[in-house]
C-alpha cells in the first residue's frame, strides 16, 4: 500500500503550527507536529477534504451602510468558495438587518447557512 | 461652550477604546467617556470582513465586524457615555479632552484619567519611498479594504501588492475573491511580515506568488499605474543589478508597515519609544503624561485584536484606579530593554509593584528564529526563560512573569537566543490566557 506523507501547515489559529499527515489508503494513519485538538482535525480534513471559512458582503438596500458583512457559519469545501462568493454577489437584502440573521440558507446545497456578522440600520 | 466631567476618557472607540473604557467601569469608575471620530464605534475591525478574530479572548472565531459588535453591544448595555462623529483637536494635562463634531460643535471634557486608544495607521508611499510616477492606481490596502468591504468598489482588476502585511495578504484574497486578479507579492525583507495563516489561506490557496528579498523600484503610467518594475534586493536591501522584471497591473496595494496614530501624544510631549512608535509605559500602561494611559494600536502596533483587548483591560483599570485614588502615583521606574534578538518590549518600564502578581509583556523579535529561549536577565542574571518552538518578527510573543522572578533589580533585559537542537518536538508552551 502507499504511503503519503503530506506536509501541512495549521491554520486553525495564529500559533501557526506546521506538521505532517501520513495517508494510506486514502485514511490517516500518522500524524505529527500539530499541538491541539483542532488543528489535528484541521489537518486530516486539509489532506482529505480541504475546507475554508467564507467572508464576503452582499448588498444593502435603505441601510445606514450600503454592504453588510456575511460569514460562513462553517467551512466550506475549498472547491465551493468561488460558488458562494458568487451566489453571494447577486443577494440584495432589505435594512434593517439583526447579528446572525440568516442570509442565505443552505448555501448550494452545502448544508451551510450564511449569517451577517453585523446588525444594519435602517437609514 | 458646555464642560463635560468624567472619571475616564477614551480616546477613539476601537477595540482598545471599548475595552479599555468597560475595563474602568468594572474597577469602579462612576462616569466614564468614549470618544470617536467615525459615525460609529468599532474602528478599523467594521471593515476586517473576514474571520479569525476572537480565538483568545471570546473562544469563538469571528469577523472583525462580528468582534466590534459584541463589544459594542455591551458598551450600549453598560451607561459608558459615547460621543459618535467627534474628533478630538487636543488632549492637554489634567485630562482636558477638546473634541469638535459636526451636530454638538465644540466640547470640552476634564478626565480624571484619559486612554490613548487612538489605533494605528498604514505607511504610505511616501513614507517607503518608492521610485517612479505618481499615476492613478496605487492605494495602501487599508484603504482599499475600505473600498471593497464598505463602499463596494474594486479598486483595480490586476493587481501588484508591496509588503506582505497581514491587511496585504488578506486583500490579496478579497480581490481575487472579487474577481481580481492579484499577479504577486513582493516582500522586501527576506521573511514574511504577515501571520504564516495568512500566507496559506490568502496566497497559497489562490496560487499567489510572493516572492521575498524583491523590491519594487519604479512604478510606471502616466494617468493610471500600468506596472511596476521589481528587482531582487541583497543583504543590506538594495537592488540587485540585472535581476530587474517588469509586471503590468492597474492597481498597486502597499502593505508596508503601520505606525501608531500618536500626533496628541506628541503634542502634549508624551515620551515616545522610537522603535515601537508608541508611548513608554509602565505595567499599569501609564505613559510619560501624568493621569494618561494607553492601549492597543497607537501603544505598540498587534498583530491580533485579542491581545489588544487584554492590553486595553489593562489600561481600563490602572485609569480607574488613578481616577480613584487608589494607583499609587509613579515612583522610580526600572527599565525593561529589549536585548539580543529582540526588537520591542511593552511595557518599557516598570513602576513599584501595587498588589499584582504578575506583569504581561507582549514582546516582538528582531528576525525570525526556529526553536528558540526567551529570557529574562536581572542585573544580568538569567531569572526566568521558556522556550518557543518558533519565533516570527510578525507574530507577537506574549510573557506573564511573576513578581516573584522579576525580584527587585535595576535593569530588566529580554533577549531570544537559538535553543540547542533536539528540542523540536517539544511543544509550544501556552501563554496564560
Ligand atoms: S495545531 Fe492548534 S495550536 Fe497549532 S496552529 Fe493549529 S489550531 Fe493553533
Amino acid at each position: 500500500m502507499t504511503r503519503h506523507v503530506h506536509a501541512i501547515q495549521c491554520i486553525g489559529c495564529p500559533v501557526g503550527c506546521g506538521g505532517e499527515v501520513v495517508i494510506e489508503a486514502g485514511a490517516v494513519i500518522e500524524m505529527r507536529g500539530f499541538t491541539c485538538d483542532k488543528g489535528q482535525a484541521y489537518a486530516a480534513d486539509e489532506v482529505v477534504a480541504p475546507k475554508r471559512m467564507v467572508t464576503t458582503t452582499v448588498r444593502v438596500d435603505g441601510g445606514t451602510l450600503p454592504l453588510l458583512p456575511v460569514v460562513s457559519e462553517r467551512p466550506v469545501p475549498k472547491d465551493a468558495i468561488f460558488d458562494c462568493i458568487r451566489l453571494l454577489r447577486s443577494v440584495v437584502v432589505q435594512a434593517p438587518v439583526e447579528a446572525d440573521a440568516i442570509i442565505v440558507a443552505d448555501a448550494l446545497g452545502l448544508g451551510v447557512n450564511f449569517r451577517a456578522a453585523c446588525s444594519i440600520a435602517e437609514a | 461652550m458646555r464642560e463635560f466631567r468624567y472619571d475616564v476618557i477614551a480616546i477613539g472607540g476601537g477595540p482598545a477604546g471599548m475595552a479599555a473604557a468597560l475595563s474602568a467601569k468594572q474597577a469602579g469608575a462612576e462616569k466614564v467617556l468614549i470618544i470617536e471620530r467615525d459615525r460609529e464605534l468599532g474602528g478599523i475591525l467594521q471593515q476586517c470582513i473576514h474571520n479569525g478574530f476572537g480565538l483568545r479572548r471570546f473562544e469563538d472565531e469571528l469577523t472583525g465586524p462580528g468582534y466590534a459588535h459584541r463589544y459594542i453591544n455591551m458598551v450600549k448595555a453598560s451607561d459608558i457615555d459615547v460621543w459618535l462623529d467627534s474628533t478630538v483637536l487636543s488632549a492637554a494635562p489634567g485630562g482636558i479632552v477638546t473634541s469638535v463634531s459636526p451636530q454638538q460643535g465644540l466640547r470640552v471634557a476634564t478626565g480624571s484619567s484619559v486612554v490613548y486608544s487612538m489605533g494605528c495607521r498604514e505607511r504610505t508611499r511616501g513614507a517607503i519611498r518608492i521610485p517612479g510616477s505618481r499615476p492613478a492606481g496605487v492605494f495602501t490596502a487599508g484603504a482599499a479594504q475600505r473600498m471593497v468591504n464598505m463602499e463596494g468598489y474594486l479598486p483595480g482588476k490586476e493587481v501588484v501588492i508591496v509588503g506582505s502585511g497581514d491587511i496585504g495578504l488578506i486583500m490579496a484574497r478579497r480581490m481575487t475573491l472579487e474577481g481580481a486578479k492579484v499577479k504577486a507579492v513582493f516582500e522586501i525583507m527576506p521573511y514574511s511580515n504577515g501571520l504564516t495563516r495568512n500566507i496559506v489561506q490568502c496566497l497559497e490557496d489562490f496560487g499567489i506568488p510572493l516572492y521575498l528579498a524583491h523590491s519594487v523600484v519604479a512604478v510606471h503610467g502616466k494617468d493610471r499605474v500600468t506596472g511596476v518594475t521589481v528587482a531582487e534586493v541583497d543583504a543590506a536591501l538594495t537592488p540587485i543589478p540585472g535581476t530587474e522584471f517588469d509586471v503590468a497591473c492597474d492597481c498597486v496595494l502597499l502593505s508596508v508597515g503601520l505606525i501608531p496614530e500618536n500626533e496628541l501624544g506628541r503634542a502634549a510631549g508624551l515620551h515616545i519609544d522610537a522603535v515601537t512608535g508608541g508611548g513608554v509605559v509602565d505595567q499599569f500602561r501609564e505613559t510619560s503624561l501624568a493621569g494618561y494611559f494607553a492601549a492597543g494600536n497607537v501603544l505598540h502596533v498587534h498583530d491580533l485584536v485579542d491581545w489588544v483587548s487584554q492590553e486595553a483591560e489593562i489600561a481600563g483599570k490602572s485609569a480607574a484606579l488613578h481616577a480613584l485614588g487608589k494607583l499609587p502615583p509613579a515612583g522610580e521606574h526600572r527599565p525593561v530593554t529589549a536585548g539580543d534578538g529582540v526588537r520591542t518590549v511593552v511595557p518599557q518600564r516598570l513602576s513599584p509593584p501595587s498588589g499584582q502578581l504578575s506583569v504581561r509583556f507582549y514582546l516582538r523579535a528582531s528576525r525570525p528564529m526556529g526553536a528558540s529561549i526567551l529570557r529574562l536577565h536581572a542585573d544580568g542574571n538569567v531569572v526566568w526563560e521558556r522556550k518557543l518552538r518558533v519565533v516570527k518578527p510578525s507574530e507577537m510573543i506574549v510573557a506573564e512573569i511573576s513578581w516573584k522572578k522579576l525580584g527587585s533589580s535595576d535593569v530588566l533585559e529580554f533577549t531570544v537566543v537559538p535553543a540547542p537542537v533536539e528540542a523540536d518536538s517539544e511543544p509550544a508552551e501556552e501563554e496564560v490566557a
